[in-house]
C-alpha cells in the first residue's frame, strides 16, 4: 500500500506537472530551434513574444467571455488562439519586415541579429504591458480537474491523492498535436521540404529554386504560433505575469541547446529533460521516502535545492552540455 | 555591420560638442523650472550621480563588446554581485555572526569550490572510458552531500543570531571605498567561471550563458539571508561622504550656505551630491584613462585585430579564446566596480531593485547609442540615455496629454494616458534598433 501510495505522490507532484511543463517549454524551445535553424540566430525575444502572444489570446478570451461564448468544460481561451496567433503572427512579420531583413540583407553577423532581437525584445515587453499591463491575470476557465484529489481518494481508498488538472492535460494534448502537425508539415508537405533544406544548406536551397524569403515569412509564421500557444498553455496553467515569461527564456534557451540548436526532435526532448530535471530536483523527497522507508527520519526536506533556485538547473544543465557535447545531444548545428 | 569600423574619422569637435549639450542640460535641470524641468538641483545632481555609475557600466559593457565583439546579457548580475562588496566588505562585524556559523560556512564554501576543482583535475588527468565517469559521478555527489552538511547547519546558525536586526553574517568594516575594489573582484570571479564554461563556443552561447547567471546571482542574493538578509535588505551601508545632518549640525557649514542664499536641508544635499560626484568622476576618468592607454597598446591593437577577423588573428598566432577571457573578466570587473558604488551611493542593499530591463538592457542602449569601441562615447551614452530615461518618466505623459488634449474624454484615451509608464520601454527599444540600423558607429565613433 505504501508503495502505491509513493508511486502517486510522484506522479501528481513530479510526473504530471513536470510532463505539463515539458510540453510548454518543448512548445517554446521548437520555435526558438526552428528560428535558429532557418536565420541562424538565437532570438532573446521568443520569451516576449509568447507573453505577447498570450496577452492577445487574453483580450480574445475577454471579448468572448463578454459576447456570453463559452467551451464547456474547456477553457474559452482555446477558442480565442488564433484570434492570438493571427495578431502575433502580423507583429512579428513586422518587426522581420523592419528589423530583421535588413541584416539579412547585409548578411551580419549572428551576434547582431541576437542583438537586434534584443530591441524587438523591449519592444515586445513594451507592447504587452500597454496591451495588459504588468499585473498578474488568470484566464483559465470551465472544469479545473479532470481527476481531482478527493476522487480519486474516494475512487483508490489510497491516503494519497492525485490531481489531474485540465490545463495539465490540455497542455500535453496541444503539444502532441501541434508537434504532430509541425513535423507532417516539415516532412510531407513542399513548403515543410523546403524548409527543411533551406536549414540544411542555404545555397543549395537557393539553387534548386527555393525562395528565401517565403522560407524566412513561414518560419516566422509557424514559429509565432509555438510562441502563442506555448505562452497561452503557460499561463493556463500557472498564470499570465509578463515577467514570468522573461525568466521562462532560460529554460526554453537550455531545452533548445540540449537537443542541438537547429533540431526539431531535440528541442522537444530537451523541453521535458530540462523539466523533468528541474522539478525533480527541487521537489522535496521527504514524503516518499517516508512511505518507501517508514523507519528512516531523514532531518530535512530532501530538497536537493530550493524552488527558487529553479533556474540554476536549466543553468546547469546548459553549463554540462556547453562543457561536454556543445552541438546538443542530438547534434544540432555549430556554426 | 561593417568589417572595419574605424572607417571614417569623425570631426574633432564632435565630443566636446556633446558633452557640452550633456551639461546644458543638466543646467537646464537644475535652473529652469517649468512642466519639463524640475529645476532643482538636488533633482539634477542625483540624475548625473546615477548616470555617472550608469556610465561606469556601459565603460566595462564597452569593453566587452567594443574591444572584443562579446555579448553579455548578465550585466545586472555582475553589478548586483559588485553590489555584494560594500556589505560584505565595509558594513560592521555582527555580533556573534561569525561566532555562530563563519568558519562553517566558509569549509562548506571550500568543499564545494574544493570538490568541483577536483572533478575538473580528474576529468582532465583519467583516462576515458567508464570509469572516469563513474569517478567523477561519485565525486561530484560526495561533494555535494557533504557541502550540504555542513552548509545547511551553518545557514540555520547564522540567521538564527538576532534574526529580527540581522541574521546575516556582517560585514569587515572596513573602508567603503576598499570595497569598490572588492565589488570588482567579485565580479570578476564569477566572469571568469562563466567565460571558462561559455568563451571559444559558438558566439550566442556566451549569452545565453550570461543572460543565466545573471538570474542565478539575483536568485542568490534575494534568498541567502545569511549573505545580506535577501529581500529583508541591508541598510546602513557606511558612507565615504557626511551625512545631511552632520552638515546641517555643523555651524560653519551653516554660515557657508546662508552666504549663498540657501536653506539648510537644500544645501547639505547639494553638498553630499557634490562630494559623490567628485568621487564618481575621479573613478570614471581613472578608468577611461586606464581603458585608453590599453587600447592605444600593442594589447589594444591586438583586441582589435580579434575582433575585426577572428580567424586572420588566429593565423597570427593569438590565443584568441585567452584573450576573449581576459577582457570578459575586465570588462566585468568594471561593472562590478560600479554596482558597489551604486550600493554605496544608496546606502541600501535591496535585491529586488535588481531588474534586467534596467540594469542589463538599458546599458546596452547606452552603449549603442554612445558609440561602441570608444570609451568617451560609452561615458556620455551612459549619462545622457540615464537622463533621457528619468526624464521619459515626466515627459512621455506629458507627450501623450498634448498629443490626445484634442480627443474627447473616453476609454481609449485614458488608457491611453495610463499606458504612457510603458511607453519608456518601448522608446529604449527603438533607439536601440534605429542607432544599430542607421548609426551603427554609434553617437561618437570608433577612432
Amino acid at each position: 500500500m505504501d508503495i502505491l501510495n509513493a508511486v502517486v505522490a510522484v506522479l501528481n507532484f513530479v510526473v504530471i506537472p513536470a510532463t505539463a511543463y515539458g510540453a510548454q517549454l518543448a512548445l517554446g524551445a521548437l520555435g526558438v530551434t526552428l528560428i535558429y535553424g532557418i536565420l541562424r540566430f538565437s532570438n532573446f525575444a521568443h520569451g516576449d513574444t509568447m507573453a505577447f502572444g498570450t496577452a492577445a489570446t487574453i483580450l480574445a478570451t475577454w471579448g468572448l467571455q463578454a459576447l456570453g461564448v463559452s467551451l464547456g468544460p474547456l477553457p474559452t481561451a482555446l477558442l480565442a488562439l488564433p484570434v492570438g496567433i493571427a495578431v502575433t503572427a502580423l507583429v512579428v512579420l513586422a518587426t522581420d519586415r523592419a528589423v530583421y531583413r535588413f541584416y539579412r540583407v547585409q548578411k551580419a553577423v549572428p551576434i547582431i541579429f541576437v542583438m537586434a532581437s534584443v530591441g524587438v525584445m523591449f519592444l515586445m515587453n513594451g507592447f504587452t504591458r500597454l496591451l495588459i499591463g504588468v499585473d498578474e491575470h488568470r484566464f483559465a476557465d470551465g472544469a479545473r480537474f479532470i481527476i481531482n484529489v478527493r476522487d480519486f481518494r474516494d475512487m483508490t481508498g489510497l491516503s494519497e491523492g492525485l490531481a489531474f488538472k485540465t490545463t495539465q492535460g490540455l497542455s500535453i494534448l496541444m503539444a502532441i498535436i501541434v508537434v504532430w502537425i509541425l513535423f507532417w508539415f516539415l516532412n510531407r508537405t513542399r513548403s515543410g521540404k523546403a524548409m527543411r533544406a533551406f536549414s540544411d544548406n542555404e545555397d543549395l536551397a537557393l539553387l534548386s529554386g527555393i525562395d528565401p524569403e517565403k522560407v524566412v515569412r513561414m518560419t516566422w509564421i509557424i514559429a509565432a504560433g509555438l510562441a502563442t500557444i506555448a505562452g497561452t498553455l503557460y499561463g493556463l496553467d500557472k498564470a499570465f505575469k509578463p515577467f514570468n515569461y522573461f525568466q521562462i527564456l532560460l529554460p526554453i534557451f537550455a531545452a533548445a541547446i540540449v537537443g542541438g540548436l537547429g533540431n526539431p526532435v531535440g528541442a522537444i526532448a530537451g523541453g521535458f529533460l530540462v523539466a523533468f530535471s528541474e522539478i525533480a530536483i527541487t521537489y522535496p523527497w521527504r514524503k516518499i521516502a517516508g512511505y518507501l522507508f517508514p523507519d528512516w527520519q531523514p532531518d530535512g526536506l530532501l530538497q536537493l535545492l530550493g524552488t527558487e533556485y529553479k533556474f540554476a538547473v536549466s543553468f546547469v544543465i546548459l553549463i554540462v552540455v556547453l562543457l561536454f557535447r556543445p552541438t546538443g545531444l542530438f547534434r544540432g548545428k555549430s556554426v | 555591420m561593417s568589417t572595419n569600423r574605424q572607417a571614417a574619422a569623425a570631426s574633432r569637435w564632435r565630443i566636446p560638442v556633446l558633452f557640452a549639450i550633456l551639461a546644458v542640460l543638466f543646467i537646464l535641470e537644475g535652473t529652469v523650472r517649468n512642466g519639463m524641468f524640475s529645476g532643482s538641483w538636488n533633482t539634477s545632481l542625483a540624475i548625473l550621480n546615477m548616470g555617472l555609475i550608469s556610465a561606469i557600466t556601459a565603460l566595462g559593457v564597452n569593453m566587452q563588446w567594443g574591444y572584443a565583439g562579446l555579448f553579455n546579457v548578465g550585466v545586472v548580475g555582475f553589478f548586483a554581485l559588485g553590489g555584494l562588496a560594500p556589505v560584505l566588505i565595509s558594513t560592521a562585524p555582527v555580533e556573534g555572526a561569525w561566532q555562530a556559523g563563519g568558519p562553517r560556512m566558509l569549509i562548506a564554501l571550500a568543499t564545494a569550490v574544493g570538490t568541483l576543482a577536483l572533478a575538473s583535475l580528474l576529468w582532465r588527468h583519467m583516462p576515458r572510458g567508464k570509469l572516469r565517469g563513474l569517478a567523477l559521478t561519485v565525486l561530484l555527489i560526495a561533494g555535494f552531500v557533504l557541502y550540504r552538511g555542513l552548509f545547511d547547519p551553518a545557514v540555520t546558525a547564522i540567521e538564527s543570531n538576532n534574526p529580527a536586526r540581522h541574521g546575516n553574517i556582517g560585514g569587515l568594516g572596513l573602508p567603503v571605498l576598499l570595497s569598490w575594489l572588492a565589488g570588482g573582484i567579485f565580479a570578476a570571479a564569477a566572469a571568469w567561471a562563466v567565460g571558462k564554461v561559455a568563451l571559444g563556443l559558438r558566439s550566442d552561447y556566451l549569452a545565453i550563458a550570461t543572460l543565466g547567471i545573471g538570474e542565478i546571482i539575483i536568485a542568490v542574493l534575494k534568498n541567502e539571508d545569511w549573505l545580506a538578509r535577501g529581500v529583508k535588505n541591508i541598510t546602513a551601508i557606511p558612507r565615504p561622504v557626511p551625512f545631511e545632518i552632520q552638515l546641517q549640525r555643523n555651524p560653519e557649514f551653516m554660515e557657508f550656505a546662508n552666504s549663498w542664499g540657501m536653506a539648510a536641508s537644500t544645501a547639505s544635499g547639494i553638498w553630499v551630491k557634490l562630494c559623490y560626484m567628485l568621487l564618481f568622476l575621479v573613478v570614471l576618468l581613472l578608468l577611461i584613462l586606464l581603458a585608453e592607454l590599453a587600447l592605444k597598446s600593442p594589447w589594444g591593437r591586438m583586441m582589435r585585430a580579434i575582433r575585426d577577423n577572428e580567424t586572420a588573428a588566429e593565423a597570427m598566432g593569438k590565443d584568441v579564446t585567452a584573450r576573449h577571457l581576459q577582457v570578459f573578466i575586465l570588462g566585468s570587473a568594471v561593472i562590478g566596480i560600479a554596482g558597489a558604488m551604486m550600493i554605496t551611493l544608496d546606502g541600501l542593499m535591496a535585491p529586488v531593485g535588481y531588474n534586467p530591463l534596467r540594469y542589463t538592457f538599458l546599458i546596452w542602449v547606452m552603449v549603442i547609442v554612445g558609440g561602441s569601441g570608444n570609451n568617451w562615447g560609452a561615458a556620455l551614452g551612459g549619462v545622457l540615455i540615464w537622463f533621457l530615461w528619468i526624464k521619459a518618466e515626466v515627459w512621455g505623459p506629458e507627450l501623450i496629454a498634448f498629443l490626445t488634449a484634442p480627443l474627447p474624454a473616453s476609454s481609449f484615451k485614458s488608457g491611453l494616458l495610463e499606458g504612457a509608464a510603458h511607453m519608456r520601454f518601448i522608446a529604449m527599444g527603438l533607439v536601440l534598433l534605429l542607432v544599430l540600423r542607421f548609426a551603427p558607429r554609434g553617437l561618437v565613433p570608433e577612432r
